[in-house]
């Protein structure tokens, strides 16, 4: 029972282990340096739009991009959620959008997510 | 079945005239006839595909621009310069591969900007030697690496998503070479790529 009880609890810690580790900004610098450079860029467009103060940002608006009909009708705000859902897998949450480019690992997206809050 | 792709690949060298496929196209097309059956009972999964591969070619257009950038720069010795012009025609194969893949797949592929908007948006002006050159193609490249490798579960069909593997390798292979020239060692660790 005991042995049960630890496997459970390591379970649920292997599970949750992205929310109990703390949010590490720079970290997510460089995972954003390493995974997202090659489509965007802070301050121009690219391939994909540019991401200075996308949190906050209403989505499919960043001017001058032309955006999938899935992104520019979106109709809302970026939040942290919703970054979240959309890194996961962003044609799953947005059928029609075109970024196709996800992020596994939920450590990774939240840290990723924490530094595009710094870039106002 | 063998004799369908067969004929695919003979009337599409055809269809292009006096200009040719290069080994790579003809490799993916290869990939792309074998999946045709597939994605006419998946439409929707095929459209997303066209869409990732849309922005892959986006990728390409726009390194093989950066390239044009670097050579033209002044900047670039003559020693590294065929380098340059070599990394760009592997761009360039990838480029007329994925113009090929979607147009087979019925889609239209995007066009290129213009090299003075990618400059613009690559802050090009801020460029001053030859390691600030190297530097941002070995950011690019490991960029489209990754790339290439965080697309690849999002493709319905398999053989494009083994495609993207490959666009992989090849700017890895990129990536590599430039660290080397600038002196970066390898990552201490391994996974360091992908997602
Ligand atoms: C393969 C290229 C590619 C990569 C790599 C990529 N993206 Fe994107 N991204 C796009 C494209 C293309 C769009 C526009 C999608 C559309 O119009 O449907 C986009 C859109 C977005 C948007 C919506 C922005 C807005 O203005 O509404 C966010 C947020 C975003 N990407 C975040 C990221 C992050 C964070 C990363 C790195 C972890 C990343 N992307 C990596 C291509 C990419």
């Amino acid at each position: 029972m005991d042995t049960l009880l630890a496997c459970a609890a390591l379970a649920a810690q292997l599970c949750t282990g992205a929310q109990l580790a703390a949010v590490d900004t720079g970290r997510g610098r460089d995972l954003w340096e390493a995974r997202c450079i090659g489509c965007h860029s802070l301050d121009a467009n690219r391939v994909g739009p540019l991401h200075r103060g996308v949190v906050g940002r209403k989505a499919g608006t960043a001017p001058g991009f032309s955006y999938s009909a899935a992104l520019k009708n979106a109709g809302f705000v970026w939040d942290e959620a919703r970054l979240d859902q959309w890194l996961a897998g962003p044609g799953k949450f947005l059928p029609g959008s075109r970024m196709g480019f996800s992020v596994a690992d939920p450590a990774d997206r939240a840290d990723i997510i924490a530094f595009l809050k710094t870039v106002r | 079945m063998s004799s369908i792709v067969q004929t695919g690949r003979r009337s599409l060298l055809r269809a292009s005239g006096t200009a040719f496929l290069s080994a790579g196209a003809v490799a993916l097309l290869a990939g792309c006839d074998r999946m045709a059956a597939q994605a006419q009972t998946n439409g929707a999964s095929a459209d997303a595909d066209v869409q990732i591969l849309n922005v892959a070619l986006g990728l390409e257009h726009e390194a093989i621009s950066a390239y044009s950038i670097a050579a033209g720069s002044g900047l670039v010795t003559k020693a590294v310069l065929p380098v340059a012009v070599q990394f760009q025609g592997h761009h360039k194969e990838h480029r007329d591969a994925l113009v090929a893949t979607i147009r087979k797949m019925g889609g239209t592929p995007v066009a290129a900007k213009p090299d003075a908007e990618v400059a613009k948006a690559l802050n090009a002006a801020s460029l001053k030697n030859q390691t600030d050159v190297l530097r941002l193609a070995q950011r690019l490249e490991r960029g489209a690496a990754n790339a290439y490798l965080g697309v690849i579960p999002s493709f319905g069909d398999r053989m494009l998503a083994q495609i993207a593997g490959r666009l992989a390798a090849d700017e890895t292979m990129h990536w590599v070479a430039l660290s080397q020239a600038l002196g970066d060692s390898l990552p201490p660790k391994a996974l360091t790529l992908g997602a």
